[in-house]
């Protein structure tokens, strides 16, 4: 009897939340092991909003690009984490384990990244909390790249794996966007830790959570991973 | 108004042979308003958590004012939210134009009447009229209604910069973009300040926005 009128008494709290929602800051994305009502509500939104970005988004406009004396200097970190607890990656251990849908699966080493043709951009860098910053990246475009090692890009998704943890995901377009690059280079030099070593991902299409850094593994597929924030309540394609 | 009405009026209501009483806010205008109104709470309170997450003035909103226990939150409040304010106010604009509410009701405004109706008003010599915008109200409505608009489309240029960036360009880019979006989240606060105490000074005007309310077709000015 106790437990259902608890039981009772929650649902007429989650009722009573959900006709109340603005109005009731507990219930939205606190606790993510524990979805409510208010949090199915969310998801459901998040979702529908992510297809507006999917049909929004045009494989041929590109993001702003700005002169060198625009770049933001010094340069702003940011990540879920402090500047000295940036990983460190041994680059000459490091490899980039490829996975799902790839032809070719063999890991790649730095230099032989390096042999791919580069190309470099300046352009802006905007937070999900709404400061933005610019930057000169080059690397490898990611749609080079996944032709390099015969990517099925018939696929969904491409995902990522950090050296920190760090996991995020993103759908093919924007992948195989011109601007979309496997960064190894910042402000004219080599990847320093804080910024990602030795390898990130740069897409000015999307806000500063969906570009991982430090890469240790690419997959290629149609499962959705979602993502370290976006499992948390950021919106998971967060186009610009 | 219909025919049937107008030959019997309800009784207890009726005041005499050839009147007749109209509802003040048709059922419509009163669930759209309401909804904006969860609408425009949700949209200011959680763009007050979001715009916490990174200040462009040198202060902070109380986090007690926000809605949304975090930014992750705040921000997937504010896009469902969004949806409610677009859809609904596309109903109210169409439903306007259409029942000629705005041209009944907001026409003619010129600023020499909202002048003279502010001048009357500070003096606390407007009276209300039922039924009746006066000129400041006309003025008001008019530009919240226009606040709206820019809140809207300011807030298209900061969500997507890149993909919409002609709506970028025309407010001058990502940053200015923000801060008109902030400009006008002000208006509407101050426009919400003003409405509020309007309510409260003259309380009697609530009611109708909920139940409709009735008037005497003759004490109208139509």
């Amino acid at each position: 009897m106790t437990s259902f009128t608890a039981s009772r008494r929650k649902l007429l709290t989650r009722a009573a939340a959900f006709g109340a929602v603005s109005l009731l800051p507990g219930c939205d994305f606190d606790d993510p092991s524990h979805p409510d009502l208010a949090d199915d509500f969310l998801r459901l939104m998040s979702g529908w909003n992510n297809e507006v970005q999917a049909a929004l988004f045009n494989p041929n406009t590109l993001a702003p690009t700005f002169q060198a004396s625009q770049i933001t200097r010094p340069p702003r970190f940011n990540a879920f984490y402090d500047i000295a607890q940036a990983p460190r990656v041994d680059e000459a251990a490091w490899q980039l384990e490829l996975a799902g849908q790839i032809g070719d699966r063999r890991a790649w080493r730095i230099d032989q990244l390096r042999t791919l043709p580069q190309e470099s951009q300046i352009t802006r860098f905007v937070c999900v909390e709404g400061w933005r910053t610019i930057g000169q990246w080059s690397g490898v475009p990611l749609r080079h790249f996944l032709r390099a090692v015969s990517a099925d890009t018939r696929a969904r998704y491409v995902a990522f794996r950090c050296a920190d943890g760090y996991f995020t995901s993103i759908d093919m377009e924007s992948a195989l966007h011109p601007q979309t690059i496997l960064a190894l280079d910042f402000l004219g030099a080599p990847l320093t830790a804080p910024f990602g070593a030795p390898l990130r991902l740069r897409i000015p299409t999307k806000l500063g959570f969906k570009n991982p850094k430090s890469i240790v593994a690419m997959e290629v597929t149609n499962k959705w991973t979602g993502g370290y924030w976006e499992n948390q309540g950021y919106n998971w394609f967060s186009g610009s | 108004m219909t025919g049937t009405q107008m030959a019997n009026p309800p009784p207890a209501r009726s005041h005499g042979k050839g009147r007749a009483r109209r509802v003040i806010h048709p059922w419509p205008l009163r669930v759209m308003h309401w909804l904006n109104a969860v609408a425009i709470v949700t949209l200011i309170g959680t763009g007050w958590q979001i715009y916490n997450a990174s200040p462009f003035l040198p202060f902070v909103f109380p986090h007690w004012a926000t809605i949304g226990e975090w930014l992750g939150a705040a921000i997937a409040w504010h896009l469902a939210a969004i949806w409610l304010l677009m859809l609904n106010g596309l109903a109210y604009l169409t439903w306007g134009l259409a029942t000629g509410h705005f041209r009944r009701k907001f026409w003619p405004v010129s600023p020499r009447s909202v002048l003279r109706d502010v001048w009357a008003a500070v003096r606390f010599r407007l009276p209300h009229e039922v039924g009746v915008y006066n000129a400041v109200q006309r003025a008001l409505y008019l530009g919240v209604i226009a606040l709206g608009l820019l809140a809207v489309l300011t807030g298209l240029a900061v969500w997507k910069p890149v993909q919409l960036w002609p709506l970028s360009d025309l407010f001058g880019g990502f940053f200015i973009s923000r801060v008109i979006h902030f400009i006008a989240m002000t208006g509407i606060v101050l426009f919400l300040a003003v409405h509020i105490l309007l309510a409260a000074l003259v309380p009697r005007v609530v009611l109708p926005m909920i139940t409709g309310g009735r008037l005497d077709v003759s004490e109208t000015h139509q």
